[in-house]
């Protein structure tokens, strides 16, 4: 498995942590859009990588998923509503840019110390890919925290999921991996397109979520 | 080939494409109860006949016991929405529309918990309990009232990020099995997976058991992941605040029990029981304490909700033949109980045309059968003897006793705290002066009497078939 094949899996997975820590700093969210395309678009080439060294058909279709689906209609469709709904350019960051990065460095440590000390039997591809899945996936809900915004808090739920499809095709052979990937990306284009930013906007004329607090039932 | 398995899960499938289809609200009302009774009559027939486990569907006494619940539960529950709705329709609360949507969400519920109940494999599993929280996040939003919108919204992100951590462990179940039992397929089958969990890496089933535990332990509900659940109860449609409480949080709870038995059988992993206990003692002492504050009715039967299924899941923690049977039974008592609460409460809710307690009052008197019934659930999900939770409750306390006296007496304060805090409340809402509207209800009270009736009974006599059937699982848990 060492070689150049797993170097070239080292390389996409790496990257894909890196475009998350990309994702950390936007104050902007048509940045952070693009961002967040390149993101699902590095995943898509990772596991469409992964596809040919497995050797496993049916995970090139979790890649033009990836591909098709969130880095194209998804990043587009986000940048129409942020359009329409004519929000702030400025994401308000609850914690500042160097704290979260800090914060970011940390989450990443820890996967890397929990996963390669737990998996030390594992096959090396499938052990590193795991590490930097659960990064991945660490760094998105961090950017969930870190965000008021409803916009950029589903970005950062996007970018968890693309942490978990790195994990499912890492491990290798795993059955329903397309039919998660698609279950995921229902769930997505459900609610987040559908149905929920457009009544948000009906209903406060602001999707940031800090408005949302106002109406909580006990605070009356 | 269709057998029972099948059957509980085609005929709410069928259902939901019928109620999506069509038109008449007030006919797919009944329809809804008459699915529901189908389904529950199927889901019974697997006590007679017992078809054979495949590949993606099991049965076992474990999950027999879940499904025949979940759906008389989900049956009961029909028959309470079809009037609960009726009324929301009269007062313009739900438009025709929604109404036909809410029908066809409802059984899409039913299809995914059953499906999560049957599953016999992990991923599939996982997928089930995902689209339960999808359907359950679009009716907690159906109101469209900004509570409702940021109940739905912290919902959805809070059950997202849940499914989203017990995916990563069933990833690393799949990767702890995948050594030993090959690729493909195999490796995610539950009845494969437990026949060969021994040679588990015990590393990853460890770290995988923590993702699982956070993931799926979001949607039992278990203190510090909770916030979701009350406002999602107090926002929604009161039919679903039932079936959230009485079935949803089973459902995820059944799946914590899968793997928690996988580990078990594993003898390097850690034990998941002190993991379970910590957790349910946490969120059963808090929820205690969180009762006091309440002015919502509705979110303060939702606390009670966690405190009951932190005792459960402490239950289950301690494991061992007793403290399992007294968890099964808790769990079943505590549905039966809450879901009945909540028809009442969604009557009241209705009559007095608000959910605050400081508005409600004097419910005995205005609506005597309402106020009653209303009482009557609270005395029993409060604890006291004799109905069926004095006796779960006493089980789970007197088997705890005699292994860890301590962790006996902090649950012992919680349920004692959360009495206190139950009958603060209730005194207000049930006796007193009359406050608020004094119209009598529309309101269907069998469902209601019908659960509370069968706790009442449980308490004092149990049949003996039931004891085995409960006795078998318990075994079966470990």
């Amino acid at each position: 498995m060492r070689g150049i094949s797993f170097d070239i899996a080292h390389l996409l997975a790496g990257s894909l942590v890196l475009v998350s820590f990309m994702q950390l700093y936007q104050d902007r969210l048509y940045a952070l859009l693009n961002i967040y395309a390149l993101h699902a678009f590095v995943l898509a080439a990772s596991v469409a990588w992964q596809a040919f060294v497995q050797d496993a058909p049916h995970l090139y279709l979790t890649a033009v998923i990836a591909l098709v689906f969130k880095a194209v209609i998804i990043p587009t469709a986000l940048h129409r509503i942020i359009v329409r709904l004519g929000i702030h350019r400025e994401i308000e960051t609850v914690v500042g840019v160097g704290p979260a990065m800090l914060l970011g460095m940390g989450l990443v440590a820890l996967s890397m110390v929990v996963m390669l000390r737990v998996t030390a039997d594992a096959d090396p591809l499938a052990r590193e890919d795991l590490a930097f899945a659960l990064s991945v996936v660490l760094l998105g809900l961090l950017m969930m925290v870190t965000r008021r915004n409803a916009v950029s808090q589903v970005v950062g739920f996007m970018s968890l999921e693309n942490g978990l499809v790195l994990a499912a095709t890492g491990a290798k052979g795993m059955p329903l991996v397309v039919e998660i990937s698609v279950a995921f990306s229902v769930l997505i284009a459900f609610i987040v397109i559908g149905i929920f930013l457009f009544r948000i906007r009906e209903r406060f004329d602001t999707v940031d979520l800090q408005a949302l607090d106002r109406f909580r039932g006990e605070r009356r | 080939m269709i057998d029972a398995l099948t059957g509980v899960l085609l005929v709410p499938a069928a259902a939901a494409v019928l109620f999506a289809a069509t038109p008449g609200y007030r006919v797919t009302a009944r329809l809804n109860v008459v699915a529901a009774l189908l389904t529950f009559l199927i889901a019974a027939s697997l006590f007679v006949i017992e078809p054979k486990s495949g590949p993606y569907l099991l049965v076992d006494d474990l999950n027999k016991v879940f499904i025949v619940l979940t759906t008389f539960v989900a049956f009961t529950t029909s028959v309470f929405s079809a009037s609960y709705i009726g009324h929301e329709i009269d007062i313009g609360r739900l438009t025709p529309t929604f109404v036909r949507f809410y029908h066809a969400m409802y059984q899409t519920l039913m299809f995914a918990m059953n499906l999560a109940l049957v599953a016999n494999n992990i991923g599939l599993m996982w997928v089930a309990i995902e689209l339960a929280t999808l359907t359950t996040v679009l009716m907690v939003g159906i109101y469209r009232t900004h509570e409702a919108l940021e109940a739905a919204w912290k919902y959805f992100i809070l059950g997202s990020v849940g499914i989203a951590l017990a995916l990563f462990g069933t990833i690393l179940v799949y990767m702890a099995a995948r050594p030993v039992v090959g690729e493909g397929l195999d490796a995610m089958v539950w009845t494969v997976l437990v026949t060969q969990a021994a040679k588990f890496d015990p590393a990853l089933l460890n770290v995988a058991f923590v993702f699982l535990l956070l993931g799926y332990g979001t949607k039992v509900g278990l203190a510090p992941l909770h916030a979701w659940l009350p406002d999602a109860h107090a926002e929604g449609p009161t039919p679903i605040s039932a079936v959230l409480s009485g079935l949803l949080l089973n459902v995820a709870l059944y799946a914590l029990l899968r793997f928690k038995m996988l580990l078990a059988l594993n003898p390097a992993a850690i034990a998941p029981g002190p993991l379970m206990v910590t957790m349910g003692l946490i969120s059963c002492v808090f929820a205690a304490f969180m009762l006091y504050r309440r002015r919502d009715i509705k979110r303060m039967f939702a606390y009670s909700s966690i405190e009951h299924m932190g005792i459960i899941v402490f239950a289950f923690g301690m494991g061992g033949a007793l403290a399992n049977f007294a968890g099964l039974l808790h769990m079943t008592m505590h549905s039966l109980t809450k879901s009945a609460i909540f028809f009442a409460v969604g009557h009241v809710a209705q009559v007095k045309g608000t959910q605050k307690i400081a508005d409600i009052g004097g419910l005995t008197v205005t609506n005597p059968v309402l106020g009653w019934g209303l009482v009557l659930g609270v005395v029993a999900i409060a604890g006291l003897p004799p109905l069926g939770i004095f006796m779960s409750e006493f089980l789970v306390v007197s088997s705890t006793f005699a292994r860890e006296p301590w962790l006996a007496t902090i649950l012992v304060f919680g349920i004692l705290v959360a009495l206190g805090g139950l009958f603060l409340r209730l005194n207000t809402i049930a006796f007193g002066e009359p406050r608020g509207p004094t119209a009598a209800a529309e309101a269907s009270y069998v469902p209601m009497f019908i659960h509370l009736a069968m706790v009442f009974t449980a308490g004092i006599y149990m049949p003996p078939a039931l004891v085995t059937g409960f006795e078998n699982v318990a075994r079966l848990l470990g």
